[in-house]
């Protein structure tokens, strides 16, 4: 176990909210042991793995993947979403309450953490702030909390009811958590599978108007003034949406918000082939949505990328459009998509490591700096590397990325997860 | 070509080859022994998740003409099992070696993905709200026959484009075809986004009833009624119903064409309706003859 | 050229030039005086026939038979004709299309047919005629009339007029229009533009 033989990850750049600089890394017994130019292994005859011509960043942070344990474990389950978050550069996952049984109570936190040993990354329940996700009670988010829940949200689905909502903000600043919205007007929404617009129109099917997102978005800023406090909107999509979150920031209300790569990447148009791989929730937008969500990536408006990780079997993306479920892969390319976003290197591993450690309040002990003492949560990244998406080679159960084929640049070599390699040379080690 | 999925797979020459095709076959259906050997041996599949026997029946009948064995799978027989999913029926089907699937379905979008499954050619004889070329194409050969070219001439389609599947492919078709199509309908009968649709757009049927060569009223389907799209049908039909007041605006030569069956009272009124010299229903036999021609083109022409 | 004979020569869909002239219009029209002759004398006239034009080689040719009948008999014999791209036996080998609609006058039951095409080759096409005639109704007999018959066949199919025995290469072409007849060769459309230079 390199727990006792140790690491050293020679000839990288180290990057953190720090800065870059060449250094080498040397990680034993979980934590990282010094960092410096041209270290050696101390003659204890560590595991030397090569840095060159990569960056060594603080392992990333994924504040919004759903491995569908317990309940849906034909899709995905915690050791193999945990497995393509490895491969993907992530050593810390926050996983989505909408289980089935959802994890509104504290017996299925307890199940996802004792799950979640042994897995190779960490897995961070997340839970939901009504019972059942109904939107019509509060759920026991204290006795949540006291086993470290940190983060709360009904994703899925928004909570419907502004009332509730708001005493669900009032509790929660209470006890020091964060809850986090899927903003998605139900009433607006309805009944919707594709964004409304061009492309709803021309293909014949339902949409769902940006409006039913930024409706929610409106709501919940004028709720976390009115209550004071903290808001997280999830996998924000339009760019109306952004522009309200910009808004309130200026104004000095606590709000903080993530996206995913699909939001920044591909546009409705995408599902002119009425392939279910591109549908999702919030959909795919319009060409001025997603240069809207790099603008908020750019300028601090956006906090942090998130996945949105939502494997689903073959046989049910294999239905008809309006049918099948939503939801996207997302670990394994979300890193080498965010590179391609023409910002500098650190500000994207911000984006994917150290910002969203801080929203899900995994600062302590996630998200860097590279410093001796730190727990060694490490990534290697190649930003040069070339690879092809195969959605048979993906460490998900689940086949269904909208990148199939495609070739992407940016790559992890290695991933050091409380010390141990858990990928090396792009593979994972068990 | 290899499917027909929607109105602009034919391309420019494509409806014209039909409107031809359609003419030979016509011949054919109007002999005694209505049936010639250009497809024997090859096999069309029927697969209809969603109720048309005579849309079904006169792909059917197509194919027979055309001397191609058929088989049929509908969602009225036991043969579509519910649970089994699209794909592997699909799939099962192709494996008893078929040469082209139509399909029908109340999803939009199925057979462009059986068509992602498949071998075989792929007709798409309905898909939700999206299209329904053959039934275009159908429309297109009864207006040519009362018109002539359709170049130039003004169509108006009138009611629920929204939701309506022969609305879109018969905006494709005509507007392929030169003529200026215009959608009468209230904002919540019309898709969210027309851009770049060759439409016009109005609100008001009388302004653009005397300008008109031809004139499509679609149903106004009593099963949308819940969904608040218009207040009443008594406001659709007094805004929008082809009443015989509006029948009089219309110009002596113009066509008004109804996909069938009629809403007598709602879009159309009945006295407008019974003026059989006026009101023209799909015509079954050319129907066949269109499908036919569709048929021979996938499978026959190379 | 008939569009049927330049798709069903190789190379299949080609341009024809012409290399020599083998009967110039004077040539057709003595030729067609004589096939109508023939076909009064082996009928013992012209009760129950009908003239049937194939497409589209055959029509011109059909139709100034059905006028000859009319100078030398003073009959009016029915004319049609017959496109018989759906009973061909490539359907599916190569683009076939129809060239026009076909228009049979009148219930073949009990008549003497006269087919007339402009080129006899390997007999496909009259083959494919005779199957869509017979789905017109059951005629007494059906004579075939050709402008040239130019060998190759390929089915046991033979003429009963013939206006000229045409020996060919079976990579020769030959183009039967208003001003006679030509041998000649089809060349593909892309070598087309080389020759032109």
């Amino acid at each position: 176990m390199s727990g006792v033989t140790g690491l050293l990850l020679r000839g990288g750049t180290v990057v953190d909210q720090t800065g870059s600089r060449r250094a080498d890394v040397a990680v034993a017994g979980g934590r990282i042991q010094a960092v410096g130019e041209d270290l050696d292994d101390g003659g204890r005859g560590a595991r030397v793995l090569d840095a060159g011509g990569c960056l060594v960043a603080p392992g990333l942070v994924d504040l919004h993947a759903h491995l569908r344990q317990p309940g849906h474990e034909e899709a995905e389950t915690i050791e193999t979403g945990s497995r393509a978050a490895a491969l993907g550069g992530y050593t810390a996952v926050v996983a989505m309450p909408n289980t089935d049984p959802p994890i509104d109570a504290a017996s299925v936190v307890r199940d996802v953490q004792e799950l979640a040993r042994g897995a190779l990354c960490a897995v961070v329940p997340a839970g939901a702030i009504t019972v059942g996700r109904a939107g019509t009670r509060l759920a026991p988010m204290a006795e949540m909390a006291a086993l470290g829940v940190r983060l709360f949200t009904d994703d899925g689905s928004g909570v419907q009811d502004s009332r509730l909502m708001r005493r669900a903000l009032e509790y929660a600043s209470g006890l020091g958590v964060t809850l986090a919205q899927h903003c998605e007007d139900g009433g607006l929404a309805a009944g919707g599978h594709l964004h409304e617009g061009e492309w709803s129109s021309r293909l014949g099917i339902p949409g769902v108007p940006a409006e039913a997102e930024e409706l929610m978005v409106a709501r919940d800023i004028a709720l976390a003034r009115l209550t004071g406090a903290g808001m997280h909107f999830l996998h924000l999509s339009t760019a109306g949406s952004v522009a309200l979150v910009r808004q309130a920031k200026a104004a000095g209300i606590a709000v903080t918000a993530e996206a995913a790569p699909h939001h920044f990447t591909l546009t409705a148009a995408a599902a002119a082939g009425y392939d279910p791989v591109f549908k999702v929730n919030p959909p795919l937008r319009t060409d001025a949505d997603v240069g809207a969500v790099r603008l908020g990536l750019a300028d601090g408006t956006i906090d942090a990328i998130a996945t949105d990780h939502a494997p689903h079997p073959p046989e049910a993306k294999d239905a008809p459009f309006d049918q099948a479920p939503p939801g996207m892969l997302g670990l394994e390319t979300s890193l080498a998509l965010s590179l391609a976003l023409e910002l500098p290197a650190p500000d994207v591993l911000g984006l994917l490591s150290w910002r969203p450690a801080a929203v899900a309040g995994l600062g302590d002990e996630h998200g860097g700096p590279v410093a001796p003492g730190r727990p060694a949560h490490l990534c290697v990244v190649d930003p040069s590397a070339t690879w092809v998406v195969r959605p048979e080679r993906l460490a998900s159960r689940s086949r269904n990325t909208p990148y199939a084929g495609r070739t992407l640049t940016g790559r992890v070599r290695h991933t050091v997860f409380a010390g141990e390699a858990v990928v090396i040379d792009g593979q994972a080690q068990r | 070509m290899k499917h027909l999925l929607s109105v602009d797979d034919l391309g420019p020459e494509g409806i014209e080859e039909v409107m031809g095709l359609t003419d030979s076959f016509v011949e054919v259906s109007a002999r005694s022994i209505p049936k010639v050997p250009a497809l024997r041996g090859r096999t069309v599949v029927s697969l209809f998740y969603e109720e048309s026997t005579r849309t079904r029946l006169s792909f059917e009948a197509a194919a027979k003409r055309l001397s191609a064995d058929t088989m049929n799978f509908s969602v009225g027989s036991s043969s579509v099992s519910k649970g089994e999913s699209l794909r592997d029926t699909v799939v099962t089907i192709e494996a008893m070696g078929v040469d082209a699937v139509v399909v029908r379905h109340s999803s939009a979008g199925v057979p462009a993905q059986v068509a992602r499954w498949v071998d075989a050619s792929v007709v798409n004889a309905g898909d939700g709200w999206h299209e329904h070329p053959t039934q275009a194409l159908l429309d297109c050969y009864t207006l040519r026959q009362h018109l002539g070219s359709l170049d130039c001439r003004r169509i108006a389609i009138v009611g629920d484009v929204k939701h309506s599947r022969v609305a879109r492919s018969d905006v494709a078709a005509f507007a392929r075809l030169g003529a200026e199509v215009i959608l009468v309908a209230p904002p919540t009968l019309l898709p969210p986004s027309l851009a770049g649709w060759p439409v016009e757009v109005s609100h008001d049927l009388d302004a653009v009833l005397p300008k008109l060569d031809a004139v499509i009223l679609l149903r106004m389907q009593q099963e949308r009624q819940h969904e608040a799209l218009v207040p009443s049908l008594r406001e659709y039909t007094a805004t929008y119903g082809l009443t015989s007041r509006r029948a009089a605006l219309l110009p002596e030569a113009a066509v008004v064409m109804h996909p069938g069956p009629m809403n007598r009272g709602v879009e159309i009124a009945a006295d407008v309706a019974d003026l059989d010299c006026s009101v023209i229903t799909r015509q079954v036999a050319n129907g066949v003859a269109v499908r036919m021609a569709v048929l021979f083109l996938l499978l026959g022409a190379g | 050229m008939a569009e049927r004979e330049r798709k069903s020569t190789p190379p299949y869909g080609g341009v024809f030039f012409a290399r020599s002239r083998v009967m110039d219009g004077d040539d057709v029209r003595r030729a067609l005086t004589r096939i109508a002759h023939e076909v009064i004398e082996r009928n013992a006239g012209l009760d129950d026939v009908v003239v049937i034009g194939l497409q589209t080689g055959g029509v011109p040719l059909a139709r100034v038979l059905v006028e000859e009948f009319a100078r030398i008999d003073s009959a009016d014999v029915p004319l049609g004709s017959l496109d018989v791209a759906f009973y061909r036996d490539d359907i599916g080998l190569r683009p076939v299309m129809p060239e026009a609609v076909t228009d049979i006058p009148a219930d073949l039951s009990g008549r003497t047919v006269v087919l007339v095409d402009d080129v006899l080759f390997t007999g496909r096409t009259i083959r494919a005629a005779l199957n869509a005639v017979c789905d017109y109704g059951r005629p007494r007999s059906v004579q075939l009339a050709v402008m040239v018959d130019r060998g190759h066949r390929e089915l046991p199919i033979r003429p009963d007029f013939v206006g000229k025995n045409l020996p060919t290469r079976r990579d020769e072409a030959v183009d039967v229009h208003a001003d006679g007849v030509d041998l000649g060769d089809l060349v593909p459309v892309d070598d087309r533009r080389r020759r032109q230079r």
